[in-house]
């Protein structure tokens, strides 16, 4: 502590912030800094949040690098994640016996499909949704039919849409609606925790029995009716998770943690130094929860992010564009059962809520490694 | 113990009544009137709509309409179905209700017993790259997004690999002229496995009390396997048996990949918890007896593991339930998931509304029955009284 407090004997007499020869915040900002280094250690011994917060990292680039391009390289006619419309065009082989399909279409077909004189051996260009990846640029039609040229790294969906660019947007969409949850819930729940646990007695009793009751409430199927009531946009969608979250399982875990804070010693001395309920449990109670709140912030977004990407599967929302909503089209369109062929349809939405939900729930057991010591490895 | 127990009963019912009145209150809030589709048909004279309205009680308080509502409800009068009109809401859950509880037993009943058997040996070997694997696999169970994880099952295994079915309850060819029902035959078969579930059980108990360890471990491995046979050979005989593999063909897989993804977190959570009792010091008392070493695991560590694993019931109950609902969508098994959701869909609210407050008593007892459970494992409570 000799480094904290670089100051000369107390005098007599003299007023404690006097004998202080800088100012008391700057002091503070040290001790975060410091305990906040202590912290990061720990936390960076554990490869698996590390991992996390690297996943993170790179979805975190996704989420920007969206509105960077389609103001820049991405044409919104072709590139929108919505509108966009780009059906690229396919050379096919015109035979007599179609051996690969994917080259090559028999003469009946290409009759009816353009003109009726097309003979066999000839090339016929026929559009193509969905269209599979390439790197390459490829000729194609926009919504108008006009003849454009566009690349499609990750192909496009059964609506001509470019899958990379729903990808990115979806990225976006779902740290949106992480955030708002996380944040409701953090907020609710350290709220409700501390005071339950401060006040005790009816408040307690109340507070705590209506978590219970959500507690119990299954949650996907109760948001699957409300949807079909009301309309549900992501802000609100968000806000329902923090709600539920924040009344239900995280009040009573944190609850559990401040009332081990509301016995300790420096809270009876706070109050004898005539400090009010207010200040007691937003200066003292809340900032001693407050590490644990953040660790279940991790897991309200990892929950989120999950409910929403099931939502939208179902068809159930009203918001443009989501990982769940690309495993809806891929889906209704029937490529349910398409596994291995059509892979860009099904396998990158899934395999990124999938991959997102998991980094927050790694970085949430890393933190909750760093926060309660009992866990650490002897 | 039973006082407890009765406790608990009432405790739920009260949370049940106002469970459902919140439902009602829902219905209600939504913007719009659902009661104008009935009555506010320009067609019908003023008169007639009063009668309606008085009729469907629809004239009373908001607060004599939800208490209406609650006391139908506990009367199982669930009104009836907009989209299948002629049926009411009760005829149809108490048809899909059995298959449902089977789903949601049984793959919470699988998954505890593989999460606790692998997660007590994953904290057993800490540190090793078996454990590494595990863990690693854990989480992405756990994280993973279950309705694509569901597809790419239903694709490698019902598509590609054509082991199961690709959804439904039957296969109609099998079952056309059949004397049977499948709703009689499922129940038959669900039947006849808690009567052999409860004879494994007695055959524990039995062997728990009788007065030599080592008489009892032989009644054990010899009934338990004896009656499993029993069971298998009486299906086998019956004349019904190809019905009968049709039945569990099609429950195989939606059963399977449930409990693939539950049994994720119950690992990890049984891992988590076996540390922390591996740290106590009757582990070391254990060790320094020289008991052997799956002694101390199986029946020092692990028995005070499961505490914290039981009250997670708890809350995976609304995962397992949720998860349940996604299954039945996804593979088209006509259980009560699939109908809320088609419900929803179409949007026909009586149904939808019966059917969440039938999935809430489920919720309720599963909530009910791990308290109980939890206070039958924990002697602290047990012997209280």
């Amino acid at each position: 502590m000799a480094d904290i407090l670089t100051a000369p004997p107390v005098q007599p007499g003299e007023a404690p912030e006097s004998i202080l020869q800088e100012p008391l915040w700057k002091i503070r900002l040290r001790l975060t800094r410091r305990s906040i280094a202590a912290n990061w250690k720990l936390f960076v011994s554990h490869k698996i949040g590390l991992i996390g917060l690297g996943v993170i990292g790179v979805f975190a680039v996704m989420a920007i690098s969206h509105p960077i391009l389609m103001s820049t390289v991405w044409d919104p006619a072709v590139y929108h994640p919505v509108t966009g419309y780009h059906a690229v065009k396919v050379d096919k082989l015109v035979v007599d016996v179609v051996n690969d399909p994917t080259t090559e279409v028999d003469l009946t077909t290409a009759q009816i499909q353009s003109n009726p004189f097309i003979e066999v051996g000839d090339t016929l260009s026929i559009p193509q949704q969905p269209a599979p990846p390439s790197l390459g640029v490829r000729a194609g039609i926009d919504r108008n039919g006009v003849e454009v040229s566009a690349s499609h790294i990750l192909g496009t969906d059964p609506l001509g849409r470019d899958v990379l660019s729903q990808l990115l947007y979806s990225t976006r969409a779902a740290f949106f609606l992480g955030m708002i949850a996380a944040v409701v819930t953090v907020f609710i729940a350290t709220a409700i925790g501390s005071i339950s646990a401060y006040f005790g007695g009816w408040i307690d009793t109340v507070l705590m029995r209506f978590a219970d009751l959500i507690l119990l409430v299954p949650l996907l199927p109760v948001l699957i009716v409300v949807s079909a009531l009301f309309q549900i946009s992501l802000p609100l969608l968000g806000l329902l998770i923090g709600l539920l979250g924040g009344f239900g399982g995280t009040a009573i875990i944190l609850k559990s943690q401040a009332l081990q804070v509301s016995v300790k010693p420096f809270i009876d001395a706070a109050r004898i130094a005539g400090g009010g309920h207010a200040h007691l449990i937003f200066r003292h109670i809340v900032p001693n929860v407050l590490p644990l709140s953040f660790l279940y912030m991790m897991f309200t977004v990892t929950d989120a992010i999950a409910l929403e990407a099931t939502l939208s599967f179902l068809g159930l929302l009203s918001i443009p564009m989501s990982w769940g909503i690309m495993i809806n089209v891929a889906q209704s369109q029937g490529y349910f059962l398409s596994g291995t062929d059509y892979w860009w349809l099904l396998i990158p939405a899934g395999l990124a809520v999938s991959l997102l939900a998991a980094s927050f729930f790694l970085v949430g057991r890393a933190m909750d490694e760093v926060v309660n010591p009992r866990l650490r490895q002897r | 113990m039973l006082k407890y127990v009765g406790k608990r009963l009432i405790q739920g019912l009260l949370l049940l009544a106002l469970f459902l009145a919140l439902l009602y209150l829902l219905l209600e809030a939504q913007p719009g009137d659902i009661t104008q589709q009935l009555i506010a048909n320009p067609q019908l004279p003023p008169e007639a709509q009063t009668m309606l309205r008085e009729r469907l009680g629809l004239d009373q308080p908001l607060l004599g309409r939800t208490f209406n509502y609650v006391v139908n409800f506990f009367q199982g009068d669930l009104g009836l179905s907009f989209t299948q009109y002629p049926n009411t809401v009760g005829q149809l859950i108490l048809e899909r209700l059995p298959r449902t509880i089977t789903l949601f037993l049984t793959a919470t009943l699988l998954s505890y017993y593989l999460g606790f058997s692998l997660g007590k040996i994953m904290a057993w070997k800490r540190g090793r790259s078996f454990e590494t694997a595990l863990t690693l696999g854990g989480v992405a169970g756990y994280t993973v997004f279950y309705p694509w994880f569901a597809i790419l099952m239903l694709w490698l295994f019902g598509f590609a690999l054509n082991w199961f079915p690709l959804g439904k309850f039957i296969d109609v060819q099998e079952w056309t002229g059949a004397a049977v029902t499948a709703n009689q035959l499922f129940i038959q078969l669900l039947v006849t496995a808690f009567i052999a579930s409860f004879a494994v059980l007695a055959i524990h108990i039995v062997s728990r009390r009788l007065s030599s360890e080592d008489l009892g471990g032989r009644v054990r491995s010899i009934g338990t396997p004896l009656v499993i046979v029993a069971y298998v050979l009486f299906w086998w005989f019956n004349p019904n048996r190809v019905l009968v593999g049709d039945l569990l063909h099609h429950t195989a897989l939606p059963v399977i990949t449930l409990s693939m993804v539950n049994f994720a977190g119950v690992m990890l959570l049984t891992r988590s918890s076996m540390l922390e009792t591996l740290r106590e010091d009757y582990i070391l008392t254990a060790r320094a007896k020289g008991l052997s070493e799956r002694s101390i695991r199986d029946d020092h560590a692990a028995r005070n593991a499961l505490l914290p694993v039981v009250t997670s019931l708890v809350l995976a109950l609304s995962f397992v339930i949720g998860g349940g609902i996604l299954t039945e969508g996804i593979f088209s098994w006509p259980g009560l998931g699939q109908m809320l959701l088609n419900a929803t869909l179409l949007e026909d609210l009586p149904l939808a509304t019966g059917t969440l407050g039938i999935i809430g008593i489920l919720a309720l007892t599963g909530h009910i029955i791990a308290d109980v459970v939890y206070m039958y494992l924990d002697p602290r409570i047990r012997t209280s009284q």
